[in-house]
C-alpha cells in the first residue's frame, strides 16, 4: 500500500497519519487541537444537535427557541470542525504522497513560513468573518430554521414547546383564505410602491441634475447644495417631520396650503390610498438627491464635442437629450438605479415611522400600506406569528436574492472579481 | 433668427429658473416649518406657523429637564456612541476584508464573494427574532455593544464590495514594486492601499456612522428602557405616545440632531462623493 493512502486512513483519527509521516510536532498539535475540541464543545455539540432535533421534550426544563439557538451553534461550529479534520486529511494524504515520491515529507519550518504566507489573507478577513458569522449567519439560518416549525403565540416556550412542522407554513401561507389574501394584498402594494416610487425618485433626479448643469444656468453651487439636503438630513427624522406635515387634523397640509388653494382637506392618514400617495410623493423627497449628485457626476464626464457635434448637425435640445444624455447616463447608472429599486423594495423606515403601514385593514394583520418588510416586522412584535413571518422572510429572500444575481451577473465587479 | 433663438434662451432659461425655485421651496418648507414648530409656545400644531408670533425656547429646554420617558441628552449620547463606534469598526474590517479579496488569490474566495453578495440582500431585520433571542441568550438585552457588533455585521457585505471594487482599480503596479523593495503585505495595506482608498473609506464611514442612526428596528428589538434608547427610538415613541400632544418638543429634538449631522454631511461630501459615484459606477 502506498503511503498516502495510509497516511490518510490513519489520519481518520487527527495526528495519527502525521506521526506515520514521522512528523511529530505536528501530529501532536493536531491530536490536541481534535481532543480540545471536542472537550471545550462536547457538551454543546450533544445538547444542540438533541435540542436541534426535538426542540425539547420537557415543559418547563426545554426552552425550545433557545434549544434551536444552540443547536445552531452546534451546526456552525461542526462546519468549522470539519473544515479543519478537512486540513488534517489533507495535510496527512499530501505528505504521504511526497513520500511515495520519495522526497522528505514538508518540515515544520517550511509548513509555518508557508502558513504565514498562503494565511495571510485569512488572517485579516478573519475578523470579519468572526463578526458575519454571528451577527448575520448565525440569525439568518435561525429564521430560516424557524420557518419550519410552529412557533407562534400559541405554541411558544417556556408554557410550551415548540415541534417541527415541515412545510405546513408555508402551504398555509397559499391555503389559509386570509393569509393568501392578505399575502397578495401586500405583494402587489410592494410590486407597485418598488416601481413607483424608485421610477419618481430615479426621474426627479436625472432631471433636476441636467436641468442644474445647463451651462448658461447661474447659482450652480447654491442648487446643489439645497438639492443635497433631503439627503444630508437623517431620514428617521424627516420622514417623522412628514408624518406631522401631513396630519389630517394639525398638518401643515391640510392646514395651511390646501386651504389656502381653497381645496378641501385630503384624509392622508386614514384613507389607504392617499396614504400610498403621501408615501410616494415623500420616497421622491427623499430619494432624488442621490441619484441627482451622481448623475451630475456622469453628466460632466460626457465629453463637450459630442454636443457641439450635436449642434452643428442642427440637433434641438431634446434630440441632444434623447440621444447623448440619457443613453450615457443609463450607462453609466445601471447598477445604481437596479440598487434604488432593491432598496425600496426594503424600505421599511418610510412605511413604518409613517404612519405605521396603516390605515388598518379590519381582519388583517397588514396595515393598507403594508410592504412585505414591515408585515414581517408586525408579524413579529406585534402578532407573534413568528414562523409566518420567518417563512415570508425566506420567499422575500429567495426573490430579492434572485435578482440580485441576476442584476450582479451582468456587471463588471463580478466579472473581475470572479 | 437670432432674436428667436435669443427669445427661445430666454424662455429655456425662465422656465428652469420656476421649476428650480419650486423645487428650492419645496425641500426647504418642510425644513422651515419644523423650526418654526420647534419655537412655538404650547403642545399642539393646530395653531402652528412658519414665524411664531410669541417664539419660545421652552421645547429646546424640555429636552434637557431630565424627565424619565424623556431622557434627549441620554439618547444623543448613545446614538453618539454607537454611530462611532460601529463606524470605527466598520471601517477597519471593512478595509482588510477588502484588501484581502482585492490583491490576494486564495482558497474559498470566489465563495466568499459570492456569500458576500447574497447576504448583502437580506434585510438584516428579517432575523429580527434571532436577533432579539441571542441577546436574551447573552444576557445582552439593552447592550450597545451588542448593537454595535451587530450593525458592524450588517455593514460588512455591501460595503466590502464597494471597497473591493475601489481597491482593484489601483494598479497592482504599486504593491509589486513595494514588494520588490522588500515591503511586507501589511506595510503596503498602510502606506499604499489605505491612502489611494481615501474616497471609499470616506463612503464606508459614512454609511457606517448614518447607518445606526437610520435604524429603528434592530435598536427597537434589543434596547428596552428609555435610558438606553438611540435618538430614533427615543423620538418616534415621542411622537406616537402621544400622537399631536409632544410633537413641538419632538420638532425641537429633530434640529438639533439634523442641524449638526445635515453640516458635516455637507462638509464631508466632496470627499465621499467621487467615491460613491466612481463605487457604483463600477458596480
Amino acid at each position: 500500500m502506498q503511503h498516502r493512502r495510509i497516511a490518510l486512513l490513519l489520519s481518520i483519527i487527527p495526528g495519527l497519519g502525521q506521526f506515520y509521516n514521522k512528523q511529530w510536532i505536528k501530529g501532536i498539535l493536531f491530536l490536541v487541537l481534535a481532543i480540545s475540541f471536542f472537550v471545550v464543545f462536547g457538551d454543546l455539540l450533544n445538547m444542540g444537535f438533541w435540542g436541534l432535533v426535538t426542540l425539547g421534550t420537557e415543559v418547563p426544563r426545554d426552552n425550545s427557541i433557545f434549544l434551536l439557538a444552540e443547536g445552531i451553534i452546534a451546526l456552525i461550529v461542526t462546519i468549522f470542525g470539519l473544515a479543519f479534520y478537512y486540513l488534517n486529511l489533507k495535510d496527512a494524504y499530501k505528505n504521504g504522497e511526497l513520500r511515495d515520491k520519495n522526497l522528505k515529507p514538508s518540515t515544520l519550518k517550511e509548513d509555518y513560513h508557508n502558513l504565514i504566507e498562503q494565511g495571510y489573507p485569512y488572517v485579516i478577513s478573519g475578523p470579519s468573518f468572526f463578526i458575519l458569522t454571528f451577527a448575520v449567519i448565525f440569525p439568518v439560518l435561525f429564521s430560516f430554521a424557524l420557518a419550519f416549525t410552529n412557533y407562534d403565540l400559541y405554541h411558544s416556550p417556556p408554557a410550551r414547546l415548540v415541534d417541527w412542522v415541515g412545510l405546513e407554513t408555508f402551504s398555509k401561507i397559499f391555503t389559509v383564505d386570509i393569509w393568501r389574501s392578505t399575502f397578495i394584498d401586500v405583494l402587489a402594494w410592494t410590486v407597485v410602491w418598488t416601481l413607483v416610487a424608485s421610477t419618481l425618485q430615479i426621474a426627479i433626479g436625472i432631471f433636476m441634475a441636467v436641468l442644474v448643469n445647463q451651462k448658461d444656468l447661474r447659482f450652480k453651487k447654491f442648487y446643489r447644495t439645497i438639492f443635497v439636503l433631503p439627503w444630508a438630513v437623517p431620514g428617521f427624522v424627516t420622514i417623522l417631520v412628514f408624518a406631522g406635515l401631513f396630519n389630517d387634523s394639525f398638518g401643515a397640509i391640510n392646514h395651511d396650503i390646501l386651504a389656502a388653494l381653497g381645496i378641501d382637506p385630503i384624509p392622508w392618514m386614514t384613507d389607504e390610498n392617499w396614504t400610498r400617495v403621501a408615501l410616494i410623493l415623500m420616497q421622491g423627497w427623499l430619494g432624488f438627491p442621490y441619484i441627482f449628485i451622481v448623475t451630475t457626476g456622469v453628466l460632466q464626464s460626457i465629453p463637450e464635442d459630442l454636443y457641439e457635434a450635436a449642434t452643428i448637425d442642427g440637433a434641438s435640445i431634446f434630440a441632444k437629450f434623447r440621444h447623448i444624455t440619457m443613453p450615457m447616463i443609463l450607462l453609466a447608472m445601471a447598477p445604481i438605479i437596479i440598487t434604488q429599486f432593491t432598496f425600496n423594495f426594503n424600505n421599511f423606515n418610510i412605511i413604518y415611522l409613517f404612519n405605521g403601514g396603516g390605515p388598518a385593514v379590519p381582519g388583517s394583520t397588514a396595515g393598507g400600506t403594508d410592504i412585505l418588510v414591515s408585515w414581517i416586522y408586525k408579524l413579529t412584535m406585534q402578532s407573534s406569528q413568528y414562523a409566518l413571518a420567518a417563512a415570508l422572510t425566506i420567499l422575500l429572500s429567495i426573490f430579492v436574492m434572485g435578482l440580485a444575481l441576476w442584476q450582479f451577473r451582468r456587471t463588471n465587479s463580478f466579472k473581475e472579481g470572479a | 433668427m437670432r432674436a428667436n433663438m435669443k427669445n427661445k434662451k430666454f424662455l429655456r432659461l425662465l422656465v428652469s429658473y420656476t421649476i428650480l425655485t419650486f423645487v428650492v421651496v419645496i425641500i426647504i418648507y418642510p425644513l422651515l416649518w419644523t423650526i418654526g414648530a420647534s419655537l412655538n409656545p404650547g403642545n399642539s400644531l393646530i395653531s402652528t406657523s412658519i414665524i411664531p408670533k410669541n417664539p419660545t425656547l421652552d421645547h429646546y429646554r424640555e429636552l434637557f429637564a431630565g424627565k424619565e420617558s424623556l431622557q434627549y441628552g441620554q439618547w444623543y449620547l448613545n446614538s453618539l456612541k454607537i454611530s462611532i463606534f460601529t463606524m470605527i469598526g466598520s471601517v477597519i474590517s471593512v478595509s482588510f476584508t477588502a484588501y484581502a479579496f482585492s490583491r490576494f488569490r486564495f482558497k474559498g474566495r470566489k465563495n466568499a464573494l459570492t456569500l458576500f453578495l447574497l447576504l448583502q440582500m437580506i434585510p438584516q431585520f428579517s432575523a429580527l427574532i434571532a436577533l432579539f433571542v441571542l441577546a436574551q441568550m447573552l444576557g445582552m438585552v439593552n447592550s450597545h455593544w451588542l448593537l454595535i457588533l451587530l450593525y458592524i455585521g450588517g455593514q460588512i457585505p455591501m460595503n466590502t464590495y464597494l471597497m473591493k471594487g475601489y481597491m482593484d482599480s489601483i494598479p497592482m503596479d504599486l504593491d509589486e514594486s513595494a514588494k520588490i523593495d522588500g515591503a511586507s503585505s501589511t506595510r503596503i495595506f498602510f502606506q499604499i492601499i489605505m491612502p489611494l482608498s481615501k474616497p471609499m473609506i470616506a463612503v464606508v464611514a459614512m454609511n457606517g456612522f448614518t447607518g445606526p442612526l437610520g435604524d429603528f428596528v434592530l435598536s427597537s428589538a434589543i434596547l428596552r428602557t428609555p435610558d438606553a434608547y438611540t435618538l430614533p427610538i427615543g423620538l418616534y415613541n415621542l411622537v406616537n405616545q402621544v400622537m399631536g400632544a409632544s410633537y413641538t418638543t419632538f420638532a425641537a429634538g429633530a434640529i438639533l440632531i439634523s442641524i449638526p449631522v445635515a453640516i458635516i454631511f455637507l462638509m464631508l461630501q466632496r470627499n465621499f462623493i467621487s467615491g460613491l459615484t466612481l463605487g457604483g459606477i463600477k458596480g
